[in-house]
């Protein structure tokens, strides 16, 4: 490093500056420094001769920076002269010399015009991504429609297939997840109604929250980070890959070979593991009920047949396929909806996840008003 | 071994195996690159050229042998070594592996500015001239590499692996996927890149006519074994059947044409 790039000497009316050393990349920095150095300080020089001979090594940052100096000599009338330039130099030079560099900077707006911008666009993109929903919902509708006439174009193996990764994997997650909150649920229930004599309340709760909300919401969530993620990530690599394009070309209807199947076995794979989990969660609840709270199991069972009703089992599992509706078609459109990107590809995953999960909130707050006012 | 009338040898592999599984795609294989060569390295497809070349950049691992490249073994060195080794060479990947969410000129500065500290105005300038040396302009600094063509993409990769200005460039089959008149344009620039950098040039190739015109020696991928090296008249004049297969089938007629003059006359 403490070796110098660049000498400056002058001699009557001509400046002459001599390289030396390796004018190469990871020199490029302190050879930089040294050239703007010399042309600042040697400003009025009429006439400047570079001598290139001692430069050992020479690259095309070094070349870049020798053309850079001359450009800019030229440019305010000096007379600038490359001497001694190796044959084995030669070559880059020219190449270089040829290369037509202005600066291009990379385009940037006020801030305050890049902040309105920013906030005007995530409101159309808002706008855009409710429209985008509603035509999803539009074209699994109508392809249901279409395959209502031809039940033969339905697509059995994919739908099994799918079935089998989002409901018959997810049992042993989905099982031990809503055993523990069963469980929670109950211990904080007994926990708190116990200073007041009230224990045996702890199953009306459990029963009625796990069947009701708890149930439905959990396998929702959990659905929606574990098949609803995969769902965007799979369709949204297929897109970059161009295999939706090809599957196009070939006549066939991406909505139909790669969504119905996928949002069919959602709709049904859901329920299935909302009855698994609610039961799962009851029987944590029991447990916990018998060996924290001393509740034996007939006790427990017995006031959960007078605590519930089947319309409390029921409230939750209708429910639970139109969550998987929101959360399949939601993913869908997520994964459509990447560029070419592998970024892009991140943020539809993560926007996928973020607005099921919330839609499914949203979803269950409407649902609550619905039965509210039926009187279920 | 380490001069025979051509030079300093920077590549040295020595009884390189791989396989995966119980399959052994290279089996002993032993080859060397000279200084300021084109190498072009053929077989046929699925032969294993691409696992040699992966292998040599360290990036699969190896059943036995050495592999050195400046005189190092990439593998087997200390980590700063092994950063030092890999900022003498750089790659062009099959697929061009551009950074699908940096923009080109961040592409092509993410080496630089992760290697070097230089202003945002010299590397501003250095993007522009590399893309003028490998054909492009400045208009594409600020595209995605998802809105550049097939053969953009491919510029824009060959600048990326020489924004370091290496000694050693890596081509995975730089001109698959090319029209014939931007595969001669690539491989024109190949050529240029490589008088006027010094550069060796290591390709893995099917293109007879990147064989023809710009590779120095070539070097034969066959029954997982390096068959043959040496020049393409030696190649042509060989007896061993995969290359009278290869460089005497109905394909290379043309290529072997390509340089007498040609007979289209045009009105």
């Amino acid at each position: 490093m403490a070796e110098v790039l660049l000498t400056a000497a002058v001699q009557g009316a001509e400046l002459r500056l001599a390289g030396a050393g390796a004018w190469v990349a990871h020199n490029a920095r302190q050879l930089e420094a040294e050239i703007e150095e010399a042309a600042r300080r040697y400003r009025a020089a009429g006439r400047v001769a570079i001598d290139m001979g001692r430069v050992e090594r020479l690259d095309t940052f070094g070349a870049w920076l020798l053309e850079r100096l001359v450009r800019g000599l030229a440019a305010r009338g000096a007379a600038a002269e490359i001497v001694g330039l190796k044959e084995e130099h030669r070559a880059l030079i020219e190449v270089v010399h040829a290369v037509s560099a202005e600066r291009v900077r990379a385009p940037r707006g006020g801030r305050l015009a890049e902040a309105l911008a920013a906030i005007g666009a995530s409101i159309a993109a808002v706008g855009g991504y409710v429209g985008n929903f509603v035509a999803m919902l539009g074209a699994f509708m109508a392809a249901l429609a279409r395959l209502a006439v031809h039940p033969r174009a339905f697509r059995f193996t994919a739908t099994v297939h799918q079935l089998d990764n989002v409901a018959w994997r997810a049992v042993p997650i989905i099982l031990l997840i809503t055993f523990l909150i069963g469980c929670i649920v109950a211990q904080q229930g007994i926990f708190h109604f116990r200073k007041f004599g009230a224990e045996i309340y702890v199953v009306d709760m459990v029963g009625i929250l796990v069947l009701r909300e708890i149930g439905v919401l959990i396998v929702s969530i959990m659905v929606a980070g574990r098949s609803g993620s995969a769902y965007t990530a799979e369709l949204g690599t297929m897109k970059m890959r161009e295999e939706i394009d090809a599957l196009r070309t070939m006549g066939f209807e991406p909505i139909e070979v790669l969504v119905v199947p996928r949002i069919v076995a959602l709709v049904i794979g859901v329920p299935i593991l909302t009855f698994l989990g609610s039961m799962a969660a009851l029987y944590g609840g029991g447990l916990v009920a018998w060996l924290y709270g001393g509740i034996a199991p007939d006790i427990f069972l017995s006031r959960l047949r007078e605590a519930i009703t089947l319309e409390t089992f029921e409230v939750g599992m209708i429910k639970a396929p139109f969550m998987a509706l929101v959360i399949g078609v939601v993913a869908c459109v997520a994964g459509l909806n990447v560029k070419g990107s592998a970024e892009s590809l991140g943020l539809q995953t993560t926007a996928s996840v973020v607005e099921s999960i919330f839609l499914v909130i949203v979803l269950d707050g409407l649902f609550a008003i619905f039965f509210a006012s039926i009187g279920m | 071994m380490a001069t025979d009338g051509h030079g300093e040898v920077v590549i040295a592999v020595r009884g390189l195996t791989v396989g995966f599984g119980d399959h052994i795609v290279l089996d002993a294989v032993d080859l060397d690159v000279y200084r300021g060569e084109v190498l072009g390295f053929v077989g046929g497809s699925g032969a294993g050229k691409s696992v040699l070349l992966r292998t040599i950049i360290g990036l699969l691992p190896r059943r036995a042998g050495t592999v050195r490249v400046f005189g190092v073994d990439p593998v087997a060195a200390d980590q700063a070594t092994r950063r030092a080794v890999e900022r003498r060479w750089g790659v062009l990947f099959q697929q061009g592996a551009l950074f699908s969410s940096l923009t080109v000129r961040e592409n092509l500065q993410f080496p630089v500015r992760e290697n070097l500290r230089l202003s945002p105005r010299l590397m501003d300038e250095l993007a522009v001239a590399k893309l003028q040396m490998v054909g492009l302009d400045a208009s594409v600094l600020d595209k995605f590499p998802s809105e550049l063509s097939g053969g953009m993409t491919k510029r824009v990769a060959l600048a990326r692996a020489l924004a370091l200005d290496p000694e050693i460039v890596f081509l995975d089959e730089p001109t698959s996927g090319l029209d014939p008149i931007g595969a001669a344009d690539f491989d024109a620039l190949i050529a240029t890149l490589q008088r006027t950098l010094g550069l060796t040039v290591f390709m893995v190739t099917h293109d007879l006519d990147s064989l023809y015109t710009v590779c120095d020696r070539i070097a034969v991928l066959a029954d997982r074994k390096v068959i043959a090296t040496g020049t393409m008249a030696s190649m042509l004049a060989s007896d061993h059947p995969w290359l009278r297969a290869y460089f005497h089938g109905k394909r290379s007629r043309a290529a072997a044409s390509a340089p007498a003059p040609p007979t289209v006359v045009q009105e």
